[in-house]
């Protein structure tokens, strides 16, 4: 286990060396002028112009600037945004916990509705819930999702008024930031409806974020249950006489998780990724909202510092799921 | 070599003949087993349904899908109050008839898939060919390499690729084809890598096969079922990434009628218009549905574990 | 009265070619104590048979038989629950891969203390002395230890002794191995064939050895069934059997046996299959 791990490692340390020079590399190719975009001026003095350059020490050699880059990381300096003039790092935390929430909604919506689905439809095959389940996950798979925010939009908002269109909350209430999940810290506010409100926020963009994610969860459950259910060993529970609550949510089911746990793992960059979309529509104020709008303002450091940050998540969390494998699979724990 | 003998040819002819007809036999049992999928044959209908109509678009579609009438702002479809029934569909904000505007928008999205598809399929092959065959020291640097890559939510890869090349159709064919690729380069190398030592690839070799032969044309055959069941779906990923940066304002450009683009441009119309906002939605998900039912079917007829069952 | 008796038994499975009968009117009848050899090639439906017996064929398969007792209970009237209550404690059974048929993610111990929960009243401290007892008497070196291993960490032998421990765990009356050493090594093949011989002669209880390995026969059974696509060929006590097989399959596949073999070459059943006419 600990070589797995170590391994593991291993291989993220210079996966993770490549992302910072890929993020560091492709800033420095965006089109248009860093200190022209600073200064927030079209056609500045030269001399203002090598002042600014200098400043930001885009005078430097490529491989000094690297350097300091990487230096600045390890002290946690990420840059400055041109737009807010704050440093990107406290910008991302500030902006990170209303994504966390979002994604972490939309990942409990997935699995909590995707496994027992998937499981149903595998014991059932063939049938017509099995079908319907797998009908509907086909669809959850093909989906655009913004199209299916503003549908959602239309039908819950407009047609039935019973959600609103954007943001975390409503504005009525005003409560000091504790966690930074909104659902926790209206309830520490013992403000009256504030929790109701922010659940009525949330619930849209959790449904639209969780909607592939929930698909392709069910399908790898329904996939896997009918690999393991025609395993020996689940022949071997039968023939002890074990209740089929026992055969399937004991035995199949304990064997169908460790592909089902890696797929969950990989649904995170999925989720980072429909978060720019998902927080776009609803105009919900977290990272993906925040990276789109600043690579549109072309907005360097920000885009530099986030592509690092949200590549290190997708990273530790698979990490974590690796790890998660192993311990859950018998045959790398104890090998 | 030209001196063979007459029974040796004979000989290679009966292997050629032989050869043929298991060719053919593997098409037909192929068939069967997709044929016995419902849902992908219906999938495959659908699907030639829009090759058909994004090829007649320009002879078959009601209106010039850029013509603005100027009388007809906002009509809504033919069956609503206020509907006219020369615009089925309704026309969009400038009096573009939304239906004629799908339909040309047809060849948008069939060939985002198809060229996204060809770039990464193709890049992604020869890299997987490479790093699989070669092994070692190149085989890390270009793993390591899509591990970079694949680090990235594919969508925030492509938008930032996107921003370095200037927003544009082809550009956003280009970022989805690099983000796509590295999925053929695993799964082609794992192929290479359980083929390699394979008996029949050792007697090639034995046998003086040099190793681009050996690489493109005893290797690779062998692996090319998981790369048709990934490529269809690379194919479906790319119309919806592509309609994704068209609706983000990073794909292709208005008035383009590309469908992600037509969604961006009826966004502030969702509470007042649904149909701006349905129709291109649903053409999307159509051809997506489309595609994943003919995936599904192809992984089930090429997939020998799930044949049996 | 028999321990089981099945008349006339057949089983068609759905396929996608349409109906195929994998079994086709075949009689077994088992006494308490006794050992039945059901022998065959793959295909003669002597697993099916059986695991028709159990409940344990998939439900494309259907399953009709003029009588199903075991012990005078008619097994064609139980419900799925009923069944439960005598599958794994009166009627047990063991398989021919012994590592897949054991769980890999749970250990030898919670699996065997998993059937006596089911079918005992045992409880907490009592099924784990239970299960160590159990090991012991089927011959696992260190229990105590080997409670808390999982089955990839064990050879197929021992996986094979997990499973009989398993099987006898509620005293069975009726034992059923389906080819229980066919995936084992040769040397171990023996050990866990005497090892049954010795349960069922200590128990008392009644024995089916299915197997494809005439050797099998000779070493264990008391009388034999020779089934050949899905019929019974012939059926007789194991000295009889040996010495005078009426059925020309079955001296085709006496003949078969290495022992017999004459020249350069080892016969095979389709050697005498056109001469038989079977």
């Amino acid at each position: 286990m600990l070589r797995f791990l170590l391994g593991r490692l291993g291989l993220l340390i210079p996966t993770f060396i490549g992302v910072t020079f890929v993020a560091f590399t492709f800033i420095r190719l965006l089109p248009g002028d860093p200190a022209e975009l600073l200064a927030g001026e079209r056609g500045i003095t030269p001399e203002r112009k090598a002042e600014v350059m200098k400043q930001l020490g885009f005078d430097k050699p490529y491989w000094q600037q690297y350097l300091d880059y990487i230096l600045g990381i390890f002290q946690g300096d990420l840059g400055t945004s041109f737009s807010s003039k704050k440093p990107v790092l406290d910008e991302f935390m500030t902006l990170f916990p209303a994504t966390a929430e979002l994604a972490l909604c939309a990942i409990i919506l997935a699995v909590c509705i995707g496994i027992p689905a998937g499981i149903f439809a595998a014991v059932k095959r063939g049938s017509i819930a099995d079908q319907a389940i797998m009908g509907t996950a086909l669809v959850g798979y093909s989906m655009p999702i913004f199209w299916w925010g503003l549908l959602l939009i239309i039908f819950f908002s407009g047609i039935l008024q019973w959600t609103p269109v954007s943001g975390r909350i409503s504005l009525l209430y005003f409560f000091p930031q504790v966690t930074g999940f909104m659902l926790i810290d209206s309830l520490l506010s013992g403000e009256k409806g504030a929790f109701l409100s922010a659940v009525r926020h949330l619930i849209l963009p959790s449904i639209v974020l969780a909607t592939i994610p929930l698909a392709v969860i069910a399908r790898q459950t329904r996939s896997a249950m009918l690999e393991v259910l025609g395993e020996d060993y689940v022949r071997t529970a039968r023939a002890k006489g074990l209740a089929p609550r026992s055969v399937i949510g004991l035995h199949a089911l304990r064997n169908a998780l460790i592909p089902v746990v890696t797929t969950i793992g990989l649904q995170v960059g999925v989720l980072l990724g429909g978060a720019i979309l998902t927080e776009t529509i609803f105009s919900w104020p977290g990272i993906g909202k925040w990276l789109f709008d600043s690579i549109s303002r072309r907005d360097y450091f920000v885009v530099q510092g986030g592509l690092l940050l949200i590549a290190g998540i997708v990273m530790l969390v698979n990490l974590i799921v690796d790890v998660l494998y192993g311990l859950i699979n018998p045959r790398i724990r104890h090998n | 070599m030209t001196n063979t003998s007459p029974a040796a040819s004979a000989d290679a002819d009966k292997v050629q003949a032989a050869s043929r007809s298991a060719t053919l036999a593997n098409l037909a049992e192929f068939w069967y087993y997709f044929s016995r999928n419902k849902g992908a044959v219906i999938g495959l209908i659908i699907f030639f349904a829009l090759v058909a109509i994004a090829v007649l678009a320009p002879w078959i579609s009601p209106h010039d899908p850029d013509m603005q009438y100027r009388d007809s702002f906002l009509v809504p479809p033919f069956w609503e109050e206020g509907g006219k029934s020369t615009f089925i569909l309704g026309t969009d904000a400038v009096g573009r008839d939304i239906l004629s505007r799908l339909m040309h928008g047809a060849a948008y999205s069939l060939s985002i898939g198809v060229i996204v598809v060809i770039i990464s399929l193709s890049v992604g092959i020869v890299t997987g060919l490479i790093a699989g065959y070669a092994g070692g020291v190149v085989d890390t640097f270009i793993m390591r390499l899509m591990d970079i890559i694949l680090a990235f939510p594919a969508l925030l890869l492509a938008l930032v690729l996107v921003a370095i090349l200037g927003p544009g159709l082809t550009n956003a064919m280009i970022a989805i084809a690099l983000v796509l690729q590295p999925h053929f380069v695993r799964l082609t190398r794992a192929a290479v890598l359980s083929e390699r030592s394979r008996d029949y690839v050792v007697a090639a070799r034995l046998a003086g096969a040099g190793h681009i032969r050996l690489m493109f044309k005893t290797i690779l055959p062998n692996c090319v079922a998981p790369l048709i069941v990934q490529a269809t779906l690379s194919f479906s990923n790319a119309i919806l990434d592509a309609a994704a940066l068209g609706f983000l304002g990073m794909g292709a450009q208005p008035p383009a009628s590309e469908w992600g683009t037509m969604l961006a441009e009826a966004r502030e119309f969702i509470l007042s218009a649904w149909w701006v906002v349905t129709f291109p939605g649903l053409a999307i998900l159509i051809t997506v549905i489309a595609i994943n039912l003919v995936g599904d079917g192809l992984r089930d007829a090429l997939d020998p574990k799930l044949k049996r069952s | 009265m028999s321990l089981l008796e099945i008349r006339n038994l057949k089983v068609e499975f759905d396929t996608a070619k349409g109906p195929f009968r994998a079994l086709d009117g075949v009689d077994y009848l088992v006494d308490a104590g006794e050992v039945l050899a059901i022998v065959g090639e793959s295909g003669s439906g002597k697993s099916v048979a059986m695991l028709a017996t159990m409940g344990l064929l998939p439900d494309t398969a259907t399953i009709t038989a003029d009588k199903m007792d075991f012990e005078g209970l008619d097994l064609r009237s139980l419900s799925a629950k009923e069944r439960r209550k005598v599958i794994g404690k009166d009627i047990s059974m063991i398989f021919q891969e012994p590592i897949a048929s054991l769980n890999p993610c749970f250990t030898i111990g919670f699996q065997l203390g998993e059937t006596l929960k089911a079918h005992t009243d045992l409880k907490g401290k009592q099924v784990k002395d239970r299960v160590i007892e159990l090991m012991t008497s089927v011959g696992i070196p260190d229990p105590g230890g080997r409670v808390n291993a999982f089955p990839h960490q064990m050879s197929g032998g021992q996986c094979q002794r997990v499973m009989i421990a398993m099987a006898i765990a509620c005293a069975p009356k009726l034992l059923i191995a389906d080819e229980p050493t066919t995936a084992l090594d040769v040397t171990i093949q023996k050990q866990i064939l005497d090892l049954l011989v010795k349960l069922q002669q200590d128990s008392g209880m009644g024995l089916i050895m299915i197997t494809h390995d005439m050797g099998v026969v000779a070493e264990t059974a008391d009388r034999v069934i020779v089934q050949y696509k899905g019929r019974k060929m012939e059926e007789a006590d194991v000295l009889s059997l040996f010495e005078n097989p009426k059925n020309p399959y079955t001296k085709a596949l006496l003949s078969a046996l290495p022992e017999n073999a004459t020249g350069d070459r080892l016969p095979t059943v389709s050697d005498f299959a056109e001469a038989g006419g079977f």
